[in-house]
């Protein structure tokens, strides 16, 4: 139907022309850095569609989707969880902990850690709930110190009892026996392409993402509690009006982001190192948060968006090899897509919100007639 | 005597609304001018206009005889009016001076505030209109009653001569609305023009020199304030014309359905809004409830619901206490909700027709099984509700913000009566839509009445409660002073009992 059409356009059109105007204002700030911003597409765009690079840039993009899903929960209801980076990173913490202190059968022991994660998570999130609920402190200052708290003491944790050998400046928990870890997925992608080269391992965490964003989409758009959520994030008021009880959906809401926050960090501890150390990928949260905003707050959105941060990360890395231009020009990039992309979302909200508007009224005047 | 402010056939239009009906309003230098009118009369949007902050669509407006259009209130004050806003627009963390000239600072050379001429202005403002402030005080320091005169301060500093003052008694208690009275005098005295919005009679009667009544955005009257008396006032304020009493046959039945007993609500500065309140609405009963606004039936109506914490009484339905049930447990038991203003209680304009339909309902059958949301089931009991109630719309799928206040409405009401509630509480259920919508929203109360629900209506609009009600209570300060029979009782005998100028004995 071309009404349909037309909306799938619009919602199209915001994020297609973030990335315009960010191919445009990143060509201008290269230039004037005196690069050639043809020639670092160009090589990005060459490097970052190579296979092995695409298995980097899947692995990169699962724990942004994550994250940006653990983000976008908060988001559905108003609530601003800035917490997803310390939620993920004492998840994955203790998960490593746990799961290398002991050794369960088989899939147990995978089972057993990503549990630990996700309760880990919710609860650390689910502080900050407790403090909104019981307290009325704001959830942005209170995920903030949280955060602190939490990479801070990580960081102490690790620093002394975990430390590889006298007089090692690495630390890290002990390592996880096999049965704990994420089998790769090179085979599944293999069954579509050539051989993945030596080194390039799928992570079984694109799994978790998928089954995370399934989760996600039902929990929000399907079952009576998402309604709920929603319901209050739309208008507090009335959800309350109708029911809803106002604290128990805070206190949902943080549990549950926190929970899938928990599971952020998997791809490092159960993918890369085996083990929580110092070389775990900071930043992963607010990075969420961003691409949360991009995909607005939307299951397959947030996938586009993940994906798309990811491949300008990975693809970034050619630069340096190459000289074209400076790799911290990703960094630009990302962030005018997010300001672009924030206001041409309104922007087409508006016309939207006119074109509906319209045919309710035209609605009207013809039962009028 | 000289028009400060002459106001020819002003109208103004919102989407489905007629705020201002071809109002005028002539206002002598000189004088106090009130304006009086229920909520929703056009009294906010007429100041709005006069204020700059909206324009009309047509008519034309004087001050002092020469003919303005402002574009903004900027352009209001360079006109010599100026506004004190019910809520007052102070920053409570800089002094009352900074607050004052706050935007039309005396400025030295290099940008610098002139701080000695600011003061030195305030305090001969400040004297010559016998207004007593400490201008070195943090606002966040000061009395509501102070706070206030420090907005009129402010207009005043910026050469106003014309004051409009949005229902500044709002706000105050008895004292310090004395002492504003006296202020007002004094100002007076010294020439200023000063119009006063309000709806509290006797009030204005005190302190107008004039009054303007304004019913459903049209001019219905200006009087001299010597020449009425309150009742005469509440009569042009509600109409005077008596509605056709109702023939419907009585369909109160001996079951009651809601019963509350003693109820108190206090408020957050702990005094009681709701005092006291004892009432019963049987099966197939429409009992009405008025008062002025603000007189505890928003906060009676949240401590039924159950979104308000109660101090002491109790609610029982169907015999049942419920006293301590949550919201959603009276909502499942069968407690209809109508709120009084729908946008911010009764719907989610962003989402659509069949998500607004469920809420409120969302545990219940069709609207969702086992948790979860039954979309197509949804969807269907939103195509019944639209089609029964004649909510005009493209389809379910559309937002609500998209639809007319009177369809939104229809919406609200069939959604409620569809769940086949045990009582329905309706708070102002014909305000602010068109006579159609509001015929057809009569209709479905009734038909539910005879069907034996049991009903609370609350409402401004005398006629519809006298039309409706089987039995009027009539709230004041949180009370329930009366008790009256609507087939007997009069608009002037109402208006004097919701303005607290009588009281009947048996209550």
């Amino acid at each position: 139907m071309p009404k349909d059409f037309k909306t799938l356009m619009l919602t199209v059109a915001a994020p297609a022309t973030a990335v315009v105007f960010a191919l445009l204002f990143s060509s201008l700030v290269l230039l004037l850095a005196g690069s050639n911003p043809i020639d670092a597409f160009a090589d990005m765009l060459e490097y970052g569609t190579r296979l092995e690079v695409m298995v980097d840039i899947l692995n990169r993009a699962v724990p942004l989707y994550i994250s940006g899903i653990a983000a976008a929960v908060g988001f559905r209801m108003n609530l601003f969880n800035i917490g997803v980076e310390g939620q993920y990173s004492m998840g994955a913490f203790f998960a490593a902990a746990a799961g290398g202190a002991i050794v369960l059968p088989g899939f147990l022991h995978l089972l057993f850690i990503l549990v630990v994660a996700m309760v880990v998570g919710a609860l650390w999130a689910g502080l900050a709930g407790w403090l909104k609920v019981a307290r009325g402190v704001n959830e942005v200052i209170s995920t903030i110190m949280l955060n602190f708290i939490a990479l801070g003491g990580v960081i102490a944790a690790l620093i002394v009892p975990w430390r590889d050998g006298e007089g090692s400046l690495n630390s890290g928990t002990k390592l996880i026996e096999d049965s704990g870890l994420l089998p790769d997925l090179n085979w599944l992608l293999e069954i579509f392409t050539r051989d993945i080269g030596k080194s390039r391992e799928l992570s079984g965490a694109l799994v978790l993402a998928v089954l995370v964003g399934i989760f996600y989409h039902l929990l929000i758009n399907r079952s009576r509690l998402g309604f709920d959520l929603r319901a209050s994030g739309m208008n507090p008021m009335a959800a309350k009006a109708g029911g809803v009880p106002p604290k128990q959906m805070v206190m949902l809401a943080m549990v549950v982001s926190g929970a899938i926050a928990g599971l952020v960090g998997m791809v490092d501890i159960l993918s890369r190192a085996g083990r929580y150390d110092n070389n775990f990928t900071p930043g992963l949260g607010f990075a969420g948060i961003a691409v949360a905003l991009l995909g607005r707050n939307h299951a397959v959105g947030v996938a586009f968006s993940a994906l798309l941060f990811a491949f300008l990360s990975a693809s970034s890395s050619i630069l340096q090899i190459t000289g074209s231009a400076s790799p911290e020009i990703v960094v630009i990039m990302q962030g005018i897509i997010l300001l672009v992309a924030v206001i041409a979302y309104e922007f087409v909200n508006r016309i939207k919100e006119r074109e509906v508007t319209r045919l309710a009224s035209l609605a009207v005047e013809g039962a009028d007639a | 005597m000289a028009l400060a402010i002459e106001l020819i056939d002003i109208t103004k239009r919102f989407p489905g609304v007629l705020a201002n009906d071809r109002v005028n309003l002539s206002v002598e230098a000189g004088e106090i001018h009130a304006i009086c009118g229920e909520n929703g009369a056009g009294k906010s949007t007429l100041m709005k206009i006069l204020y700059g902050m909206q324009p009309p669509d047509e008519g034309k407006m004087l001050v002092n005889g020469k003919e303005v259009n402002f574009a903004s209130p900027s352009e209001a004050i360079d006109a010599g009016i100026g506004m004190v806003h019910q809520h007052f627009m102070l920053a409570d963390n800089l002094s009352v001076l900074e607050n004052v000239i706050l935007g039309s600072e005396p400025v030295m050379s290099g940008g610098r505030i002139d701080f000695n001429e600011a003061h030195r202005h305030l305090a001969e403002v400040a004297d010559s209109y016998g207004l007593d402030v400490e201008a070195d005080d943090l606002v966040e320091s000061l009395e509501v009653g102070e706070r206030q005169r420090v907005e009129i301060i402010k207009v005043l500093y910026r050469g106003g001569e014309i004051l409009i003052l949005d229902e500044p008694t709002a706000v105050l208690v008895p004292q310090e609305v004395e002492e504003l009275f006296r202020n007002l005098r004094e100002l007076k005295a010294r020439g200023s023009t000063i119009i006063f919005i309000d709806h509290k009679l006797l009030e204005v009667l005190e302190i107008a020199d004039s009054i303007t009544v304004l019913r459903q955005g049209r001019t219905v009257a200006t009087v001299k304030a010597e020449d009425v008396t309150a009742a005469d006032l509440a009569e042009l304020m509600v109409g005077s014309e008596l509605p056709s009493p109702e023939t419907t046959e009585n369909t109160v039945t001996d079951t009651v359905a809601l019963e509350v007993t003693g109820l108190t609500v206090l408020d957050e500065d702990k005094r009681p809004s709701v005092s006291n309140v004892s009432l019963r609405v049987r099966k197939g009963e429409i009992v009405g409830i008025a008062g002025v606004e603000g007189n505890g039936q928003g906060e009676l109506i949240d401590a039924i619901v159950g979104t308000a914490d109660i101090s002491t009484g109790s609610i029982s339905l169907l015999g049942e206490d419920i006293t301590n049930w949550e919201v959603r447990a009276r909502r499942e038991a069968g407690i209809g909700l109508v709120p009084q203003d729908r946008h911010h209680e009764g719907l989610l304009l962003s989402a659509p027709l069949w998500e607004n339909a469920a809420l409120g309902h969302q545990t219940q059958v069709p609207f969702s099984k086992r948790g979860w949301i039954d979309r197509a089931g949804s969807k269907a009991q939103t195509e019944r509700i639209v089609e029964e109630f004649g909510v005009r719309t493209p389809n379910v799928e559309v937002a609500s913000y998209a639809l007319s206040g009177g369809n939104q409405q229809k919406l609200i009401i069939g959604r409620e009566m569809t769940a086949n509630p045990v009582v329905l509480i309706a708070a102002h259920p014909t305000r602010g839509i068109d006579v159609g919508a509001q015929a057809a929203v009569w209709q479905s109360i009734r038909d539910a009445r005879a069907e034996g629900l049991a009903t609370m209506l609350i409402s401004a609009d005398l006629d519809e409660l006298i039309g409706l009600s089987d039995t009027i209570l009539v709230m004041f300060h949180g009370e329930i002073v009366a008790e009256l029979d609507p087939a007997s009782i009069t608009p002037r005998d109402l208006g004097s009992y919701m303005t607290g100028a009588a009281r009947s004995e048996d209550n």
